[in-house]
């Protein structure tokens, strides 16, 4: 068995940037470095060209246009851009935004941010295997509701919401649907006519692309209106102002172009994968729970519950695997999960969890090494406690 | 034909270091917020290029925030400060001024004189006029004519009024001396594709003890003030790219940028180069030909392999003339028909010889034709 270590199992924090990707960034370093915004020479025109390549691949990636796509600097700036934009943009009659106990922090922030200037928030529940429950959506809508923003697949848990019902349902409100696509894209297909949203966020360094750039979809027809975070030049049709970086954009085109081919493929492998380390672990052990639910979700994604073992002794003792207990943007932080909180797992079993990313580079030699490591680790902790 | 750069004020061609450092973070994709080996070891290279960026402006780590940019560091400095009143220069960048055109509250901009520089009396009669909490925004130098205001006598009247004073040093930092703690202002935003850096990553730095209200809500990032997972090759790369840019190189790059105006004004005695006698910074020139539109000029120059612009990158695709040139009180007719020729590290004595060659052969073409081609008549 030839696997190396340390083992990266932590696909949801950030991926490995694809070899490919990184040779269809380097010229736009060296001899096609310039300004995609210099109209008035060659040298902008070549990285415009590359900008506008990759504006097309992103664009496909989702059914989109490509003049839908604005570029930003991550999916936290796109989220950031969908709510704060929507909610200023249609403020005059609609002061009311709803969203997920569950989504990811920079949406509950964005969301959160928006009370302080009089607008009114809901955060829906959702039941303890992680899903929204569309009757409650269908609820919480008001008159007054201008946006509803809900992930595809959850950063923490792996769960799926039901976009194309709650697309159906906001449609029918003329209520605009914003998704957080950002752990989802490249993974699941996310049509943003077949979902029926109005805006979906994307990042590159999810998907075997470069950190710093991202995308926010914007649909032109009905069009969905924004009002701009950042002010200046008036790039990006004026949605989102700044130098655009023509290596980090034209990476970002080709980690899509690379996942979009690959996907059909790679996703069964990779769920199967986690089928796999999910079963093994469940086989040895006692008191091993997969969080949220077990059918409506992304494999590639288990957040585990170890009763009686602390995970961040676990993580310890597990040095030579890359995982964490969850999102990365709180680690550090030793405040319990909010979305385990949210589909109620018991206190206790929130400090036993961890989260186990499989991607595009795990093989089944990876996964077989990490179950025998975290089994032995789970029996040596338990041991040590009794 | 050898093609000839001479838009480093857009951007400049990042450093062999850099793209080295760039490409190592690449291949290297530890999220800089795990907490495992793999983030640790990438939390480590963003400290590393915070301590440099940090030496560089002489500033402290804590006191720099990393963005995405030049735009986005203003952005956040101007609506973050908290300030009712917005004082600007009228000659800011454009992510100064549509963030002014947007400002809700009460706002002025602040003229300049002829040398391109803000007027000190004028400044100092808008402070007098109101007693709001008053945020001022100057940059360092300006992009498209080089000029270099003076900070130190804006942060004595902006004290005397009890002001902020945001600074945009993004065409300074590299270029000329530019230290933070001696310009005792209280925020500056960088950019690191102008010094050599890699395009996608600046900083707004922001005097210790003042409090920022981020633009970008989410995780903990940049000690809560700017979430998002960090860019890390383009922050790695923005590290070394500090490192190496020492304003000293500009030294020999303003003794070409001084033989080109010579030459120009020699071949051309009707040409202007815009504020010549100013503090300028060494490798900007703006320059008028007098009668020929400035796309016409940029167009027959690239045609001649010379990469110029006509005035900033974001809206050289725009057929609006310059306001920075307006503001100055320069004409119509002689503000659009200006180019801006910026120089770089790279740029040698050759190139500039193809440019003024390239230069010369349109004006001497529209001098004998008699083309009267004006932007604006």
């Amino acid at each position: 068995m030839t696997v190396k270590t340390p083992l990266y199992l932590d696909y949801q924090a950030t991926t490995p940037l694809d070899p490919r990707v990184l040779e269809v960034m380097m010229p736009y370093l060296t001899e096609k470095f310039g300004n995609p915004h210099s109209a008035s020479h060659r040298f902008g025109w070549e990285a415009d060209a590359g900008v506008d390549v990759a504006r097309a691949q992103v664009a496909a990636l989702i059914g989109a246009a490509p003049d839908e796509i604005v570029f930003t600097s991550g999916a936290t700036e796109a989220n950031n851009l969908a709510i704060q934009g929507t909610a200023f943009a249609y403020a005059r009659d609609k002061r009311h935004v709803i969203t997920v106990a569950t989504e990811h922090k920079c949406v509950m922030q964005s969301v959160l941010a928006l009370e302080q200037f009089g607008f009114v928030t809901t955060f829906l529940p959702v039941g303890s295997d992680g899903v929204l429950d569309l009757d409650q959506l269908r609820d919480a809508i008001r008159d007054d509701t201008s946006l509803v923003s809900v992930m595809a697949v959850n950063n923490e848990i792996g769960v799926t919401q039901p976009l194309y019902a709650i697309g159906q349902i906001l449609r029918e409100r003329g209520v605009k649907f914003h998704v957080d696509a950002a752990q989802a894209a490249g993974k699941i297909p996310m049509m943003v006519d077949d979902i029926g949203c109005d805006l979906m966020s994307i990042s590159a360094h999810k998907l075997y692309g470069p950190k710093g750039v991202g995308a926010l979809y914007v649909r032109k027809s009905p069009k969905a209106a924004l009002l701009p975070m950042m002010h200046g030049g008036g790039q990006e049709r004026g949605l989102r102002s700044g130098t655009l970086a023509p290596a980090l954009v034209a990476g970002f085109g080709a980690a899509v172009k690379i996942t979009q081919a690959s996907m059909a493929e790679e996703t069964p492998r990779i769920e199967a994968l986690g089928r796999r380390l999910l079963q093994q672990l469940q086989n040895s052990l006692s008191g091993v729970t997969l969080n949220g639910s077990a059918d409506q979700r992304y494999y590639g994604n288990l957040n585990i519950s170890f009763a009686g073992v602390d995970g961040d002794l676990l993580i310890a003792d597990l040095r030579d695997l890359a995982i964490s207990s969850g999102a990365a943007c709180a680690s550090g932080s030793n405040e319990p999960s909010y979305v385990l909180q949210a589909i109620a797992v018991p206190r206790g079993l929130i400090k036993s969890s961890l989260r186990i990313g499989v991607g595009r580079f795990t093989t089944e030699d990876d996964i077989d090494y990490a179950a025998q490591k975290i089994i032995s680790a789970v029996l040596k902790l338990r041991e040590t406690v009794s | 034909m050898k093609r000839v750069y001479l838009d480093h004020n857009a951007t400049t061609q990042p450093r062999p270091e850099v793209i080295a450092a760039v490409a190592d973070a690449l291949t290297h994709h530890g999220n800089p917020s795990s907490v495992h080996a793999d983030g640790r070891r990438a939390k480590h290279r963003v400290d590393a290029a915070r301590q440099a960026l940090a030496r560089a402006v002489n500033a402290k780590p804590q006191e720099i925030i990393f963005t995405s940019g030049g735009t986005e560091a203003n952005n956040l400095a101007l609506k973050g400060l908290g300030r009712r009143r917005l004082l600007w220069g009228a000659t800011e960048h454009d992510s100064v001024r549509a963030v002014a055109a947007a400002w809700d509250g009460p706002k002025a901009e602040i003229p300049v004189g002829p040398d391109g520089r803000i007027v000190l009396d004028d400044l100092a009669a808008l402070l007098a006029q109101s007693d709001e909490p008053t945020l001022i925004a100057v940059m360092l130098a300006n992009n498209e004519t080089g000029v270099v205001h003076p900070i130190s006598d804006i942060v004595t009247i902006a004290k005397d009024h009890g002001a902020l004073l945001h600074v945009d040093a993004v065409q300074a930092l590299g270029k000329i001396p530019v230290d933070f703690r001696a310009l005792d202002i209280d925020s500056m935003s960088v950019s690191a594709h102008k010094l050599g850096g890699p395009p996608g990553v600046g900083a707004l730095i922001v005097r210790e003890g003042k409090t920022i209200a981020s633009l970008v809500s989410g995780g903990g990032q940049e000690m809560r003030r700017r979430a998002g997972t960090e860019n890390l090759p383009g922050i790695a790369g923005f590290g070394v790219a500090v490192d190496l840019a020492t304003p000293t190189d500009f030294t020999a790059i303003a003794v070409l940028r001084d033989q080109l105006e010579a030459k120009i004004t020699e071949v051309a005695p009707d040409a202007v180069i815009v504020a010549r006698d100013a503090d300028r910074l060494p490798n900007t020139s703006a320059i008028v030909m007098p009668g020929v539109a400035s796309h016409t000029q940029v167009m027959a120059l690239d045609l001649a392999g010379v990469a110029i612009s006509a005035g900033s990158a974001c809206s050289s695709g725009k057929v609006a003339q310059s306001h920075v040139l307006t503001a100055m009180g320069i004409g119509d007719d002689l503000a659009g028909c200006a180019i801006r020729v910026s120089l770089g590290r790279q740029t040698t004595a050759d190139d500039v010889a193809q440019f003024v060659a390239a230069w010369f052969a349109l004006y001497q073409k529209t001098r004998d034709q008699k083309i009267g081609t004006r932007a604006v008549s």
